[in-house]
C-alpha cells in the first residue's frame, strides 16, 4: 500500500479566482510530506485537490495533472467519489458523526459502501482503532457515541475511520490545530507509525510539528493577497529547515514573516 | 434604537476612583424603563392567551370529559324519535385526524425532498425560483387552496367531494411549513460532517441519506409534528371540500366527512338559544386545543429522545 503522487502545472480555481498557480511535485510513497506557509497561501486548497474534495466547493475546478502511481486522478473516465476511497482524509476540526458510536464511526466507510458481513466489520473495527492507537481507551465502550471523547480521541477515531477504507494515501488538514499538546504528540507518534504503510501529506501551521514528522516538506507563499498561492520549494525536511535554499523559505521559518 | 456607547460604558476617567462612583444615574434610569417595557409586552401577550384558554376550557371541559363525547357521533340528532341532545363528537375527531393523516402523507414527503433540493443540490436560478414558490404558497389563504382543489376536483373532473379532496387542499398549507422548518434542520448540520462522509467514497446522496438526514432527524419530525396540528386546525378547505356530516365516515375517499372545525361551524348559528349546540361548540374548540398540544408533546419527546448530541 501507499503510492505515489505526480502532480504536474497544476492550477486551482474558485470560480474565476486562481488560489493556487503552477505546482509540480512529487509526493513520495510511504512517507510523510508536509506543507507549511504563511494563510491564505492556498496549502489547504492544494490538499484537497488531491483527493478531489476540492470540486465539492461550488465553483471549485482544476487545469493541470495529479497521478497516482500512473493513473490521471482527473481524467474524463475518474469517479472522484472512487478517488476518496483511495486518497481517504482527516480534517482540521474532529468530526465523528454525532449519530453513530464509536464501532459504527469506525466502519461508516465500509458500511455506507456497502460491506455487510459482521465478522469482517468487527474485525476492521479492531484493526483500525488499534492501527489508530485509540484501541485500549475505548475497546470496552464500542457503543457509545463518537462524540462523547476528548478531541484528541475523537481525532484519532476520525484517523481510524479514515484508514478503515484502506487508502493508499492519507491527507490530513491541520490534524492538529484543535487539539492540546499531549493529543497532538500522540497523532504526531500515529503519523510516524501510519507512513509505515500509507502515503501520507500533512498540512501545519506549526513549523516544529512539521520538522519532527515529515520526511519532505514544501512550502508555499504567496505573493500578496488576492494573488494566487505558489509552491516556492520542496525538499528534505532537515534541508529546508536548516539550508533553505531560497531567501522566502528561510525568512518564513526563521519566524520573519507568516 | 441606536444605542449610545457613552452612556453604556463611560470610559474611565484616568484613576479607579473615577470607576468607584457607582453605577451611572442615567443609564440605571434607562435599564429600568427598557425593563419595565419589555415587562409590560410580555404580560399584554400572556393576557388573551390565558382569557383564551379559561374560556375554551372552563366551557368546553366538561362536554369533552364525558365519555359519549369520544364514543358516539350524531346519528339521528335532528331526526323525529331521537335524543337531540348527544354530545358526541367522535365523527368529528375521526374525520379530523383522518383527513391530517392524509395531509401529512402525502405532504411531509413532497416537503422533505424539496427541503433536501433546495439545501443539498439546488443552485443559481430553478433553486431560487423553487424557494421563492414555496414562500408563495405559504402565503396562500386557506380558502383559496380550497377554492383551487374545488375546481380542479368538482368544475374539471367533475368528482364527488370527498374528505381527501380537503387533505389535497391542505397539503398545499403544509408544504411550505414543514418545507420551510426541514430546510432550517439542514442547514444546522455542519458542513465538516458532509465532507467526513464525502472523504470515506460516500456518495452523496448516501450521504444525504445515512449521515445528513439522522443528524436532522429530531428537527425534522418536530417540525412535520407542528405542520400537522397547523392543518388540523384549517377550517376553510373542508367547508368547502370535505363539508360536513353528522356521521361517522371512516372512509377518507367517499362521501361527506365531519371535523372538529366543521363542528363548531355547523353548530355555532344554535349555540345562543341551545346549551347542547354550545357545548358542542366549545368541546370541539377544547378538543382542538388538546389535539394540538398532545401533537406537539410527541414531537416533543421524539425530539428530546432522536436528539443528537454533541
Amino acid at each position: 500500500m501507499g503510492k505515489r503522487i505526480d502532480v504536474k502545472d497544476l492550477n486551482v480555481f474558485y470560480s474565476d479566482f486562481k488560489a493556487v498557480e503552477g505546482v509540480t511535485m512529487t509526493v513520495e510513497p510511504r512517507s510523510v510530506t508536509a506543507f507549511i506557509g504563511p494563510s491564505g497561501c492556498g496549502k489547504s486548497t492544494f490538499l484537497r485537490t488531491l483527493n478531489r474534495m476540492h470540486e465539492v466547493t461550488p465553483g471549485g475546478r482544476v487545469e493541470g495533472k495529479v497521478m497516482l502511481d500512473d493513473e490521471d486522478l482527473y481524467a474524463a473516465s475518474v469517479d472522484p467519489v472512487a478517488v476518496r476511497r483511495t486518497v481517504g482524509m482527516v480534517f482540521q476540526r474532529p468530526n465523528p458523526f454525532p449519530t453513530m458510536s464509536i464501532r459504527d464511526n469506525v466502519i461508516a466507510g465500509l458500511r455506507l459502501n456497502g460491506v455487510k458481513n459482521k465478522k469482517v466489520l468487527d474485525q476492521k473495527v479492531e484493526e483500525s482503532l488499534v492501527g489508530a492507537n485509540l484501541w485500549n481507551e475505548v475497546k470496552d465502550r464500542l457503543s457509545k457515541p463518537g462524540a462523547g471523547l476528548s478531541g484528541g480521541q475523537q481525532q484519532r477515531l476520525c484517523i481510524a475511520r479514515a484508514i478503515a477504507v484502506e487508502p493508499q494515501v492519507l491527507l490530513m488538514d491541520e490534524p492538529c490545530s484543535a487539539l492540546d499538546p499531549i493529543s497532538t504528540l500522540a497523532i504526531e507518534d500515529l503519523v510516524t507509525q501510519l507512513k509505515e504503510q500509507f502515503t501520507i501529506v500533512i498540512v501545519t501551521h506549526n513549523m516544529q510539528q512539521a520538522a519532527r514528522v515529515s520526511d519532505r516538506t514544501a512550502f508555499f507563499n504567496l505573493e500578496a493577497t488576492g494573488k494566487p498561492g505558489n509552491l516556492i520549494e520542496m525538499d528534505d525536511t532537515q534541508q529546508i529547515f536548516n539550508n533553505p535554499s531560497k531567501k522566502a523559505t528561510e525568512d518564513y521559518i526563521s519566524g520573519r514573516f507568516g | 434604537m441606536s444605542i449610545d456607547t457613552k452612556e453604556i460604558a463611560p470610559a474611565p476617567t484616568g484613576d479607579l476612583g473615577g470607576l468607584a462612583q457607582g453605577r451611572s444615574g442615567l443609564r440605571t434610569l434607562k435599564n429600568s424603563i427598557a425593563g419595565v417595557v419589555i415587562w409590560g409586552a410580555f404580560l399584554i401577550a400572556l393576557i388573551p392567551l390565558g382569557w383564551i384558554l379559561w374560556t375554551v376550557l372552563s366551557r368546553g371541559l366538561s362536554p369533552m370529559l364525558d365519555a359519549t363525547w369520544w364514543q358516539k357521533d350524531q346519528s339521528g340528532v335532528g331526526a323525529p324519535g331521537f335524543d337531540h341532545n348527544v354530545r358526541g363528537a367522535r365523527h368529528a375527531i375521526v374525520g379530523t385526524l383522518m383527513i391530517a393523516l392524509g395531509t401529512s402523507v402525502i405532504a411531509i414527503p413532497i416537503a422533505v425532498m424539496t427541503a433536501i433540493y433546495l439545501v443539498e443540490y439546488g443552485r443559481g436560478g430553478a433553486a431560487r425560483a423553487i424557494s421563492f414558490m414555496v414562500d408563495i404558497l405559504s402565503g396562500v389563504p386557506s380558502i383559496v387552496a380550497g377554492l383551487f382543489i374545488y375546481a380542479i376536483w368538482v368544475t374539471f373532473f367533475g368528482w364527488q367531494l370527498n374528505g381527501f379532496g380537503s387533505s389535497l387542499a391542505l397539503v398545499l398549507l403544509m408544504v411550505p411549513v414543514v418545507c420551510r422548518s426541514t430546510e432550517e434542520m439542514l442547514k444546522l448540520v455542519p458542513n465538516e460532517l458532509r465532507e467526513a462522509s464525502y472523504a470515506l467514497g460516500v456518495p452523496k446522496w448516501k450521504t444525504i441519506v445515512k449521515v445528513v438526514l439522522p443528524t436532522s432527524f429530531s428537527g425534522i419530525v418536530t417540525g412535520s409534528l407542528l405542520g400537522f396540528a397547523r392543518v388540523a386546525g384549517e377550517t376553510a378547505p373542508l367547508l368547502i371540500l370535505a363539508q360536513y356530516s353528522q356521521f361517522l365516515n371512516q372512509n377518507l375517499f367517499s362521501g361527506n366527512i365531519a371535523a372538529l372545525p366543521t363542528l363548531i361551524n355547523t353548530n355555532l348559528p344554535n349555540m345562543a338559544g341551545d346549551p347542547v349546540s354550545a357545548d358542542r361548540v366549545w368541546g370541539a374548540a377544547c378538543t382542538l386545543i388538546l389535539l394540538v398540544l398532545v401533537i406537539n408533546l410527541i414531537g416533543r419527546l421524539i425530539g428530546h429522545f432522536t436528539k443528537v448530541k454533541g
